[in-house]
Protein backbone atom coordinates (compact mmCIF):
# COMPACT_ATOMS: atom_id res chain seq x y z
CA UNK A 1 0.00 0.00 0.00
CA UNK A 2 1.48 3.17 -1.11
CA UNK A 3 1.61 6.15 1.26
CA UNK A 4 -1.81 7.86 -1.04
CA UNK A 5 -3.74 4.73 -0.94
CA UNK A 6 -2.77 5.06 3.24
CA UNK A 7 -3.98 8.14 3.75
CA UNK A 8 -7.15 7.86 1.58
CA UNK A 9 -8.20 4.62 3.82
CA UNK A 10 -7.26 6.88 6.87
CA UNK A 11 -10.31 9.49 5.98
CA UNK A 12 -13.13 9.23 7.66
CA UNK A 13 -16.33 7.19 6.32
CA UNK A 14 -19.93 7.71 8.16
CA UNK A 15 -21.24 5.03 5.84
CA UNK A 16 -23.80 4.15 8.57
CA UNK A 17 -25.35 7.41 9.06
CA UNK A 18 -25.47 8.28 5.19
CA UNK A 19 -27.11 4.54 4.53
CA UNK A 20 -29.56 4.82 7.35
CA UNK A 21 -30.67 8.59 5.82
CA UNK A 22 -30.81 6.91 2.16
CA UNK A 23 -32.99 4.27 3.47
CA UNK A 24 -35.50 6.80 4.79
CA UNK A 25 -35.43 9.09 1.65
CA UNK A 26 -36.28 5.75 0.24
CA UNK A 27 -39.06 4.70 2.45
CA UNK A 28 -40.58 7.83 2.22
CA UNK A 29 -40.12 8.00 -1.60
CA UNK A 30 -42.26 4.84 -1.72
CA UNK A 31 -44.72 6.23 0.33
CA UNK A 32 -45.34 8.73 -1.94
CA UNK A 33 -45.45 6.74 -4.87
CA UNK A 34 -48.93 5.94 -3.36
CA UNK A 35 -50.62 9.59 -4.80
CA UNK A 36 -49.85 8.29 -8.46
CA UNK A 37 -52.12 7.29 -10.78
CA UNK A 38 -52.67 7.47 -14.85
CA UNK A 39 -56.54 6.93 -14.53
CA UNK A 40 -57.83 10.06 -15.69
CA UNK A 41 -54.82 9.97 -18.35
CA UNK A 42 -56.13 9.04 -21.78
CA UNK A 43 -56.36 9.97 -25.32
CA UNK A 44 -58.53 13.08 -24.81
CA UNK A 45 -55.39 14.09 -22.19
CA UNK A 46 -53.21 14.03 -25.11
CA UNK A 47 -55.48 15.90 -27.39
CA UNK A 48 -55.76 18.83 -24.82
CA UNK A 49 -52.13 18.85 -24.44
CA UNK A 50 -51.69 19.57 -28.28
CA UNK A 51 -54.45 22.20 -27.89
CA UNK A 52 -52.70 23.85 -25.06
CA UNK A 53 -49.01 23.96 -27.01
CA UNK A 54 -50.98 24.78 -30.58
CA UNK A 55 -52.57 27.70 -28.66
CA UNK A 56 -49.50 28.79 -27.06
CA UNK A 57 -47.53 28.92 -30.20
CA UNK A 58 -50.06 30.83 -31.84
CA UNK A 59 -50.99 33.30 -29.30
CA UNK A 60 -54.31 36.19 -30.21
CA UNK A 61 -52.09 39.20 -31.58
CA UNK A 62 -54.81 41.12 -31.13
CA UNK A 63 -55.20 40.73 -27.14
CA UNK A 64 -51.18 41.05 -26.81
CA UNK A 65 -51.22 44.72 -29.00
CA UNK A 66 -54.71 46.93 -27.95
CA UNK A 67 -54.65 48.90 -25.15
CA UNK A 68 -57.79 48.86 -23.69
CA UNK A 69 -57.90 47.86 -20.04
CA UNK A 70 -58.38 43.96 -21.08
CA UNK A 71 -55.06 44.32 -22.81
CA UNK A 72 -52.34 42.48 -21.88
CA UNK A 73 -49.81 45.23 -22.05
CA UNK A 74 -52.62 46.88 -19.66
CA UNK A 75 -52.68 43.88 -17.23
CA UNK A 76 -49.37 43.50 -17.06
CA UNK A 77 -48.44 46.68 -16.22
CA UNK A 78 -51.24 46.31 -13.25
CA UNK A 79 -49.18 43.08 -12.10
CA UNK A 80 -46.13 45.14 -11.94
CA UNK A 81 -48.04 48.12 -10.28
CA UNK A 82 -49.13 45.51 -7.38
CA UNK A 83 -45.52 43.91 -6.84
CA UNK A 84 -43.78 46.94 -6.70
CA UNK A 85 -46.29 48.71 -3.97
CA UNK A 86 -46.50 45.57 -2.52
CA UNK A 87 -42.63 45.15 -2.38
CA UNK A 88 -42.35 48.99 -1.09
CA UNK A 89 -45.11 48.02 1.42
CA UNK A 90 -43.31 44.98 2.61
CA UNK A 91 -39.93 46.05 2.82
CA UNK A 92 -40.88 49.49 5.26
CA UNK A 93 -42.66 47.12 7.45
CA UNK A 94 -39.95 44.88 7.79
CA UNK A 95 -37.06 47.11 8.59
CA UNK A 96 -38.60 47.60 12.30
CA UNK A 97 -39.04 43.83 12.76
CA UNK A 98 -35.79 43.14 11.66
CA UNK A 99 -33.86 45.30 14.21
CA UNK A 100 -36.42 43.82 16.90
CA UNK A 101 -35.91 40.50 15.66
CA UNK A 102 -31.59 40.99 15.94
CA UNK A 103 -30.17 39.52 18.95
CA UNK A 104 -27.60 41.46 19.19
CA UNK A 105 -29.75 44.33 19.74
CA UNK A 106 -32.62 43.27 21.31
CA UNK A 107 -33.38 41.44 24.75
CA UNK A 108 -33.81 37.26 23.53
CA UNK A 109 -37.16 37.00 24.56
CA UNK A 110 -38.14 39.99 22.15
CA UNK A 111 -36.02 38.84 19.31
CA UNK A 112 -37.15 34.76 19.81
CA UNK A 113 -40.86 36.74 19.97
CA UNK A 114 -40.32 38.53 16.90
CA UNK A 115 -38.57 35.72 14.88
CA UNK A 116 -42.25 32.96 15.87
CA UNK A 117 -44.09 36.12 14.11
CA UNK A 118 -41.93 36.38 11.17
CA UNK A 119 -42.37 32.14 10.90
CA UNK A 120 -45.96 32.36 10.98
CA UNK A 121 -46.23 34.66 8.53
CA UNK A 122 -43.60 33.64 6.22
CA UNK A 123 -45.72 29.48 6.24
CA UNK A 124 -49.44 31.15 6.13
CA UNK A 125 -49.33 30.70 1.81
CA UNK A 126 -50.28 33.99 -0.18
CA UNK A 127 -53.62 32.91 -1.43
CA UNK A 128 -54.90 32.87 1.87
CA UNK A 129 -53.77 36.32 3.16
CA UNK A 130 -55.24 37.31 -0.41
CA UNK A 131 -58.39 35.94 0.68
CA UNK A 132 -58.87 37.68 3.53
CA UNK A 133 -57.79 40.83 2.34
CA UNK A 134 -60.54 40.64 -0.60
CA UNK A 135 -62.92 40.76 2.47
CA UNK A 136 -61.19 43.85 3.50
CA UNK A 137 -60.47 45.83 0.73
CA UNK A 138 -62.81 44.50 -1.98
CA UNK A 139 -61.89 42.99 -4.54
CA UNK A 140 -59.09 44.55 -6.78
CA UNK A 141 -55.32 44.94 -7.38
CA UNK A 142 -55.31 47.10 -3.59
CA UNK A 143 -56.00 43.55 -1.72
CA UNK A 144 -52.95 42.46 -3.85
CA UNK A 145 -50.74 45.27 -2.98
CA UNK A 146 -51.78 44.18 0.62
CA UNK A 147 -50.90 40.53 0.31
CA UNK A 148 -47.69 40.83 -1.48
CA UNK A 149 -46.68 43.51 1.24
CA UNK A 150 -47.37 40.83 4.06
CA UNK A 151 -46.05 37.94 2.63
CA UNK A 152 -43.04 39.76 1.77
CA UNK A 153 -42.02 40.46 5.63
CA UNK A 154 -41.69 37.32 5.89
CA UNK A 155 -38.59 36.46 3.53
CA UNK A 156 -37.20 40.55 4.25
CA UNK A 157 -36.95 40.54 7.81
CA UNK A 158 -35.26 37.19 7.76
CA UNK A 159 -32.35 38.38 5.50
CA UNK A 160 -32.42 42.33 7.23
CA UNK A 161 -31.88 40.45 10.48
CA UNK A 162 -28.90 38.32 8.90
CA UNK A 163 -27.40 41.29 7.39
CA UNK A 164 -28.24 43.47 10.82
CA UNK A 165 -26.22 40.59 13.03
CA UNK A 166 -23.42 40.61 10.56
CA UNK A 167 -22.65 44.15 11.44
CA UNK A 168 -18.80 44.96 11.59
CA UNK A 169 -18.29 46.75 14.64
CA UNK A 170 -14.98 47.62 14.44
CA UNK A 171 -16.06 50.36 12.51
CA UNK A 172 -18.62 51.90 15.29
CA UNK A 173 -15.54 51.79 18.17
CA UNK A 174 -13.12 53.35 15.68
CA UNK A 175 -15.36 56.37 15.52
CA UNK A 176 -16.17 56.37 18.61
CA UNK A 177 -12.67 56.84 19.49
CA UNK A 178 -12.39 59.58 17.17
CA UNK A 179 -15.24 61.38 19.07
CA UNK A 180 -17.97 60.68 16.52
CA UNK A 181 -21.59 61.61 17.73
CA UNK A 182 -24.43 58.44 18.19
CA UNK A 183 -26.52 60.00 14.60
CA UNK A 184 -22.95 60.38 13.19
CA UNK A 185 -22.29 56.47 13.83
CA UNK A 186 -25.64 55.58 12.63
CA UNK A 187 -25.38 57.84 9.39
CA UNK A 188 -22.02 56.63 8.41
CA UNK A 189 -20.64 53.69 10.49
CA UNK A 190 -24.17 51.37 10.48
CA UNK A 191 -26.41 52.87 7.06
CA UNK A 192 -23.72 52.53 4.30
CA UNK A 193 -23.23 49.16 5.70
CA UNK A 194 -27.15 47.82 5.65
CA UNK A 195 -27.97 49.89 2.31
CA UNK A 196 -26.55 47.92 -0.11
CA UNK A 197 -27.68 44.41 1.06
CA UNK A 198 -31.12 45.33 2.11
CA UNK A 199 -31.27 47.13 -1.45
CA UNK A 200 -30.01 43.96 -2.87
CA UNK A 201 -32.07 41.72 -1.11
CA UNK A 202 -35.35 43.83 -1.55
CA UNK A 203 -34.68 44.15 -5.53
CA UNK A 204 -34.64 39.89 -5.15
CA UNK A 205 -37.69 39.50 -3.14
CA UNK A 206 -39.43 42.13 -6.11
CA UNK A 207 -38.69 39.86 -8.55
CA UNK A 208 -40.47 36.89 -6.62
CA UNK A 209 -43.08 39.06 -6.51
CA UNK A 210 -43.91 39.44 -10.29
CA UNK A 211 -44.66 35.60 -9.87
CA UNK A 212 -46.71 36.07 -6.77
CA UNK A 213 -48.65 38.91 -8.27
CA UNK A 214 -49.13 36.86 -11.16
CA UNK A 215 -51.24 34.40 -9.72
CA UNK A 216 -53.13 36.43 -7.24
CA UNK A 217 -55.42 37.29 -9.99
CA UNK A 218 -56.92 33.98 -8.90
CA UNK A 219 -58.49 34.74 -6.06
CA UNK A 220 -59.48 38.45 -7.34
CA UNK A 221 -56.74 40.50 -6.35
CA UNK A 222 -55.93 41.84 -9.55
CA UNK A 223 -53.37 41.62 -11.98
CA UNK A 224 -53.19 39.11 -15.00
CA UNK A 225 -53.86 35.74 -12.88
CA UNK A 226 -57.80 36.16 -12.97
CA UNK A 227 -58.06 36.58 -16.64
CA UNK A 228 -55.45 33.78 -17.66
CA UNK A 229 -57.82 31.76 -15.47
CA UNK A 230 -60.85 32.36 -17.06
CA UNK A 231 -59.47 31.74 -20.43
CA UNK A 232 -57.78 28.41 -19.57
CA UNK A 233 -60.91 27.42 -17.45
CA UNK A 234 -63.08 28.49 -20.95
CA UNK A 235 -60.24 26.60 -22.85
CA UNK A 236 -59.33 29.55 -24.91
CA UNK A 237 -55.88 28.61 -25.89
CA UNK A 238 -55.05 31.11 -28.15
CA UNK A 239 -55.69 33.93 -25.17
CA UNK A 240 -53.52 31.52 -22.83
CA UNK A 241 -51.12 32.02 -25.30
CA UNK A 242 -50.89 35.88 -25.63
CA UNK A 243 -51.23 35.94 -21.57
CA UNK A 244 -48.09 33.95 -21.26
CA UNK A 245 -46.14 34.92 -23.60
CA UNK A 246 -46.87 38.36 -22.10
CA UNK A 247 -46.17 37.20 -18.26
CA UNK A 248 -42.58 35.12 -18.88
CA UNK A 249 -41.19 37.67 -21.70
CA UNK A 250 -41.68 40.12 -18.58
CA UNK A 251 -40.50 37.88 -15.64
CA UNK A 252 -37.60 37.35 -17.49
CA UNK A 253 -36.76 41.27 -18.25
CA UNK A 254 -37.14 41.76 -14.91
CA UNK A 255 -35.10 39.21 -13.77
CA UNK A 256 -32.52 40.18 -15.84
CA UNK A 257 -32.99 43.96 -14.77
CA UNK A 258 -32.77 43.01 -11.19
CA UNK A 259 -29.62 40.37 -11.40
CA UNK A 260 -27.95 43.68 -13.46
CA UNK A 261 -28.85 45.84 -10.25
CA UNK A 262 -28.02 43.47 -7.68
CA UNK A 263 -24.37 42.64 -8.81
CA UNK A 264 -23.79 46.43 -9.35
CA UNK A 265 -24.95 47.11 -5.70
CA UNK A 266 -22.56 43.88 -4.45
CA UNK A 267 -19.71 45.04 -6.13
CA UNK A 268 -20.10 48.46 -5.12
CA UNK B 1 -25.13 60.50 -20.21
CA UNK B 2 -25.68 61.55 -16.32
CA UNK B 3 -22.01 63.00 -15.77
CA UNK B 4 -22.61 65.25 -18.98
CA UNK B 5 -25.85 67.17 -17.79
CA UNK B 6 -24.83 67.19 -14.14
CA UNK B 7 -20.80 67.99 -14.70
CA UNK B 8 -18.49 66.44 -12.19
CA UNK B 9 -17.24 68.95 -9.32
CA UNK B 10 -14.18 70.09 -10.03
CA UNK B 11 -11.37 69.59 -7.20
CA UNK B 12 -7.76 71.35 -7.08
CA UNK B 13 -5.55 69.02 -4.98
CA UNK B 14 -2.51 71.68 -3.00
CA UNK B 15 -0.35 69.68 -5.74
CA UNK B 16 -2.15 71.36 -7.97
CA UNK B 17 -3.76 68.24 -9.71
CA UNK B 18 -7.03 68.29 -11.14
CA UNK B 19 -9.44 65.77 -9.09
CA UNK B 20 -13.53 64.92 -10.59
CA UNK B 21 -15.87 64.10 -8.18
CA UNK B 22 -18.79 62.75 -10.26
CA UNK B 23 -22.07 63.75 -8.97
CA UNK B 24 -24.36 61.43 -6.67
CA UNK B 25 -26.94 59.79 -8.49
CA UNK B 26 -29.02 58.93 -5.56
CA UNK B 27 -31.39 62.01 -6.43
CA UNK B 28 -32.06 60.52 -9.69
CA UNK B 29 -32.72 57.34 -8.24
CA UNK B 30 -35.15 59.12 -5.24
CA UNK B 31 -36.78 60.51 -8.31
CA UNK B 32 -37.44 57.82 -10.19
CA UNK B 33 -38.53 55.14 -7.10
CA UNK B 34 -40.99 57.83 -6.52
CA UNK B 35 -42.84 58.14 -9.70
CA UNK B 36 -43.07 54.68 -9.72
CA UNK B 37 -44.86 54.72 -6.60
CA UNK B 38 -47.02 57.62 -7.44
CA UNK B 39 -47.79 55.39 -10.61
CA UNK B 40 -48.30 52.77 -9.18
CA UNK B 41 -50.88 53.89 -6.33
CA UNK B 42 -52.59 55.23 -9.19
CA UNK B 43 -52.76 51.78 -11.01
CA UNK B 44 -53.78 49.83 -8.09
CA UNK B 45 -55.81 52.08 -6.33
CA UNK B 46 -54.11 52.28 -2.80
CA UNK B 47 -55.71 54.30 -0.60
CA UNK B 48 -54.01 54.71 3.09
CA UNK B 49 -57.69 56.01 4.62
CA UNK B 50 -58.86 52.73 3.34
CA UNK B 51 -56.25 50.09 4.77
CA UNK B 52 -56.59 51.58 8.59
CA UNK B 53 -60.56 52.07 8.90
CA UNK B 54 -60.85 48.65 7.08
CA UNK B 55 -57.70 47.03 8.65
CA UNK B 56 -59.70 45.58 12.04
CA UNK B 57 -61.65 43.66 9.42
CA UNK B 58 -58.65 41.79 9.09
CA UNK B 59 -57.13 41.48 12.34
CA UNK B 60 -61.08 40.47 13.79
CA UNK B 61 -60.93 37.36 10.93
CA UNK B 62 -57.47 36.27 12.41
CA UNK B 63 -59.39 36.24 15.68
CA UNK B 64 -61.82 34.24 14.44
CA UNK B 65 -59.43 31.87 13.77
CA UNK B 66 -58.16 31.48 16.84
CA UNK B 67 -59.23 29.31 18.67
CA UNK B 68 -59.17 26.97 16.33
CA UNK B 69 -61.14 24.18 15.99
CA UNK B 70 -59.35 20.97 17.36
CA UNK B 71 -61.58 18.82 16.08
CA UNK B 72 -61.11 19.41 12.39
CA UNK B 73 -57.95 17.95 12.44
CA UNK B 74 -58.89 14.34 12.25
CA UNK B 75 -60.69 15.12 8.30
CA UNK B 76 -57.49 16.85 8.33
CA UNK B 77 -54.65 14.11 8.21
CA UNK B 78 -55.42 12.72 4.30
CA UNK B 79 -55.20 16.11 2.39
CA UNK B 80 -52.21 16.89 4.62
CA UNK B 81 -50.42 13.52 3.77
CA UNK B 82 -51.39 14.12 0.31
CA UNK B 83 -49.99 17.60 0.37
CA UNK B 84 -46.84 15.89 1.80
CA UNK B 85 -46.27 13.23 -0.51
CA UNK B 86 -46.95 15.69 -3.66
CA UNK B 87 -44.40 17.75 -2.96
CA UNK B 88 -41.81 14.90 -1.75
CA UNK B 89 -42.28 13.03 -4.79
CA UNK B 90 -42.53 16.00 -7.20
CA UNK B 91 -39.13 17.24 -5.59
CA UNK B 92 -37.40 14.10 -5.84
CA UNK B 93 -38.18 13.49 -9.44
CA UNK B 94 -37.54 16.70 -10.36
CA UNK B 95 -34.41 17.41 -8.56
CA UNK B 96 -32.58 14.08 -10.35
CA UNK B 97 -34.27 15.02 -14.06
CA UNK B 98 -32.44 18.08 -13.23
CA UNK B 99 -29.26 16.80 -13.28
CA UNK B 100 -28.82 15.68 -17.48
CA UNK B 101 -30.54 19.19 -18.26
CA UNK B 102 -28.15 21.07 -15.62
CA UNK B 103 -25.11 19.18 -17.57
CA UNK B 104 -26.58 19.91 -21.23
CA UNK B 105 -26.52 23.47 -20.23
CA UNK B 106 -23.54 23.86 -18.57
CA UNK B 107 -21.29 25.56 -21.33
CA UNK B 108 -17.76 24.42 -19.74
CA UNK B 109 -18.87 20.35 -20.01
CA UNK B 110 -21.50 20.71 -23.30
CA UNK B 111 -18.67 21.86 -26.59
CA UNK B 112 -21.97 22.61 -28.65
CA UNK B 113 -23.26 26.33 -28.24
CA UNK B 114 -26.63 25.23 -29.61
CA UNK B 115 -26.94 22.48 -26.97
CA UNK B 116 -26.38 24.75 -23.53
CA UNK B 117 -28.82 27.96 -25.49
CA UNK B 118 -31.63 25.49 -26.10
CA UNK B 119 -31.45 23.74 -22.53
CA UNK B 120 -30.71 26.95 -20.83
CA UNK B 121 -33.69 28.65 -22.44
CA UNK B 122 -35.99 25.48 -21.73
CA UNK B 123 -35.04 25.85 -18.20
CA UNK B 124 -35.59 29.60 -17.36
CA UNK B 125 -39.28 29.05 -19.18
CA UNK B 126 -40.12 26.53 -16.85
CA UNK B 127 -38.63 28.70 -14.18
CA UNK B 128 -40.84 31.62 -14.76
CA UNK B 129 -44.34 29.98 -15.62
CA UNK B 130 -46.22 30.40 -12.45
CA UNK B 131 -46.57 27.21 -10.28
CA UNK B 132 -50.39 27.47 -10.15
CA UNK B 133 -50.71 27.53 -13.98
CA UNK B 134 -48.80 24.40 -14.60
CA UNK B 135 -51.07 22.99 -12.11
CA UNK B 136 -53.70 23.67 -14.00
CA UNK B 137 -52.77 22.92 -17.00
CA UNK B 138 -51.94 19.76 -15.37
CA UNK B 139 -55.22 19.09 -14.08
CA UNK B 140 -56.57 19.10 -17.87
CA UNK B 141 -54.10 16.37 -18.85
CA UNK B 142 -54.14 14.13 -15.44
CA UNK B 143 -57.40 14.81 -14.63
CA UNK B 144 -58.41 16.75 -10.90
CA UNK B 145 -56.34 15.20 -7.80
CA UNK B 146 -52.65 15.12 -6.45
CA UNK B 147 -51.13 14.08 -9.58
CA UNK B 148 -51.51 17.17 -11.37
CA UNK B 149 -49.81 18.36 -8.18
CA UNK B 150 -47.09 16.51 -8.31
CA UNK B 151 -46.49 17.52 -12.11
CA UNK B 152 -46.38 21.04 -11.42
CA UNK B 153 -43.90 20.47 -8.14
CA UNK B 154 -42.07 18.49 -10.28
CA UNK B 155 -41.58 20.96 -13.25
CA UNK B 156 -40.95 23.90 -10.98
CA UNK B 157 -38.25 21.69 -9.20
CA UNK B 158 -36.76 20.99 -12.25
CA UNK B 159 -36.49 24.58 -13.39
CA UNK B 160 -35.31 25.47 -10.30
CA UNK B 161 -32.83 22.92 -9.22
CA UNK B 162 -31.33 23.07 -12.90
CA UNK B 163 -30.54 26.47 -13.01
CA UNK B 164 -28.77 26.50 -9.42
CA UNK B 165 -26.67 23.30 -10.52
CA UNK B 166 -25.70 24.56 -13.70
CA UNK B 167 -24.30 27.32 -11.93
CA UNK B 168 -22.52 25.97 -10.25
CA UNK B 169 -21.44 23.26 -12.56
CA UNK B 170 -19.76 26.35 -14.84
CA UNK B 171 -18.06 27.70 -11.76
CA UNK B 172 -16.64 24.61 -10.93
CA UNK B 173 -12.68 24.36 -10.73
CA UNK B 174 -11.88 22.81 -13.80
CA UNK B 175 -8.31 22.34 -13.33
CA UNK B 176 -9.13 18.51 -12.01
CA UNK B 177 -11.16 18.10 -14.93
CA UNK B 178 -8.72 18.58 -17.25
CA UNK B 179 -5.94 16.82 -15.75
CA UNK B 180 -8.08 14.05 -16.08
CA UNK B 181 -9.03 14.31 -19.51
CA UNK B 182 -5.09 14.52 -20.17
CA UNK B 183 -4.29 11.50 -18.37
CA UNK B 184 -6.56 9.68 -20.30
CA UNK B 185 -10.21 9.70 -18.86
CA UNK B 186 -13.08 10.32 -20.32
CA UNK B 187 -15.00 13.16 -20.28
CA UNK B 188 -17.89 11.40 -18.39
CA UNK B 189 -15.60 9.90 -15.67
CA UNK B 190 -13.62 12.83 -15.15
CA UNK B 191 -16.73 14.58 -14.65
CA UNK B 192 -17.68 11.90 -12.11
CA UNK B 193 -14.28 12.37 -10.44
CA UNK B 194 -14.08 16.09 -11.25
CA UNK B 195 -16.91 17.79 -11.27
CA UNK B 196 -19.13 15.91 -9.05
CA UNK B 197 -17.99 16.21 -5.56
CA UNK B 198 -17.21 19.97 -5.77
CA UNK B 199 -21.09 20.19 -6.88
CA UNK B 200 -22.85 17.33 -5.18
CA UNK B 201 -22.81 19.22 -1.53
CA UNK B 202 -24.65 21.86 -3.13
CA UNK B 203 -26.86 20.28 -4.96
CA UNK B 204 -28.60 18.25 -1.99
CA UNK B 205 -29.02 21.53 -0.30
CA UNK B 206 -30.49 23.19 -3.18
CA UNK B 207 -32.77 20.31 -3.45
CA UNK B 208 -33.43 20.08 0.12
CA UNK B 209 -34.45 24.03 0.13
CA UNK B 210 -36.54 23.74 -2.94
CA UNK B 211 -38.26 20.93 -1.43
CA UNK B 212 -39.37 22.82 1.78
CA UNK B 213 -40.77 25.60 -0.67
CA UNK B 214 -42.27 23.12 -2.43
CA UNK B 215 -44.29 21.79 0.47
CA UNK B 216 -45.65 25.88 0.69
CA UNK B 217 -46.31 25.70 -2.79
CA UNK B 218 -48.38 22.37 -2.35
CA UNK B 219 -51.02 23.81 0.29
CA UNK B 220 -51.99 25.96 -2.95
CA UNK B 221 -52.11 24.06 -5.61
CA UNK B 222 -55.31 22.45 -4.35
CA UNK B 223 -57.17 26.02 -5.03
CA UNK B 224 -57.15 24.66 -8.75
CA UNK B 225 -57.73 21.39 -7.56
CA UNK B 226 -54.37 19.38 -8.01
CA UNK B 227 -55.21 18.01 -4.77
CA UNK B 228 -53.89 18.55 -0.95
CA UNK B 229 -54.82 21.08 2.19
CA UNK B 230 -55.18 24.10 -0.22
CA UNK B 231 -58.81 22.65 -1.02
CA UNK B 232 -60.11 22.65 2.28
CA UNK B 233 -59.10 26.36 3.06
CA UNK B 234 -60.54 27.67 0.05
CA UNK B 235 -63.87 25.98 0.90
CA UNK B 236 -64.30 26.94 4.37
CA UNK B 237 -63.17 29.87 3.90
CA UNK B 238 -65.80 30.12 1.42
CA UNK B 239 -68.38 29.12 4.09
CA UNK B 240 -66.45 31.48 6.79
CA UNK B 241 -66.15 28.65 8.92
CA UNK B 242 -62.96 30.65 10.43
CA UNK B 243 -62.36 27.83 13.14
CA UNK B 244 -61.68 25.49 10.69
CA UNK B 245 -59.28 27.64 8.36
CA UNK B 246 -57.18 28.36 11.82
CA UNK B 247 -57.13 24.62 11.99
CA UNK B 248 -55.62 24.05 8.69
CA UNK B 249 -53.48 27.02 8.96
CA UNK B 250 -51.92 25.74 12.66
CA UNK B 251 -51.41 22.54 10.78
CA UNK B 252 -49.48 23.78 7.87
CA UNK B 253 -47.34 25.99 10.12
CA UNK B 254 -46.68 23.26 12.30
CA UNK B 255 -45.83 20.65 9.16
CA UNK B 256 -43.57 23.54 7.51
CA UNK B 257 -41.63 24.87 10.65
CA UNK B 258 -41.07 20.42 11.29
CA UNK B 259 -39.84 19.97 7.32
CA UNK B 260 -37.55 23.27 7.73
CA UNK B 261 -36.10 22.29 10.73
CA UNK B 262 -35.10 19.00 9.56
CA UNK B 263 -34.13 20.27 6.44
CA UNK B 264 -31.70 22.73 7.44
CA UNK B 265 -30.08 20.03 10.11
CA UNK B 266 -29.22 18.32 7.11
CA UNK B 267 -28.21 21.38 4.85
CA UNK B 268 -26.11 22.86 7.95
CA UNK B 269 -24.00 19.45 7.82
CA UNK B 270 -23.47 19.58 4.03
CA UNK B 271 -22.26 22.50 4.06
Amino acid sequence: MTEVEKQLHASPRNYRYIAVVTLLVLVLFGWSLLVVNFRDVNAGGFKIALNILKGIVTPDPDLLFNVTKQSVLYLLAETVAIAFLGTIVGAVLSVPLAFLAASNLVPKPVSWLTRLLLIVIRTIPALVYGLIFIRVSGLGPFAGVLTIGLTSIGMLAKLYVDAIEELDTKVLESMTSIGCTTFEKIRYGIFPQLLSIFLSVTIYRFDMNMREASILGLVGAGGIGAPLIFAMNSYKWHQVGSLLIGLVVLILIIELISNKLRAKLVKG
Amino acid sequence: MYDKIFPPKKMVLPSGKVVLEKRSRTPLILLILIAATVLSVNFTGFSLPLLFTRIDKFFSLIGDMIPPKWSYMSALWNALFATLQMSLLGSVVGAVLAVPFAVLASSNIIRNKTVVAVFKIILSLLRTLPTLVTALIATFIFGLGPMAGVVAILLFTLSYVGKLLYEQIENAEMGSFEAMEAAGMTRVQAFRYAIMPQVFPGYLSTSLFCFEGNVRYAAILGYVGAGGVGLLINENLGWRDYPRVGMIILALIVTVYLIEAVSEHFRKRLI
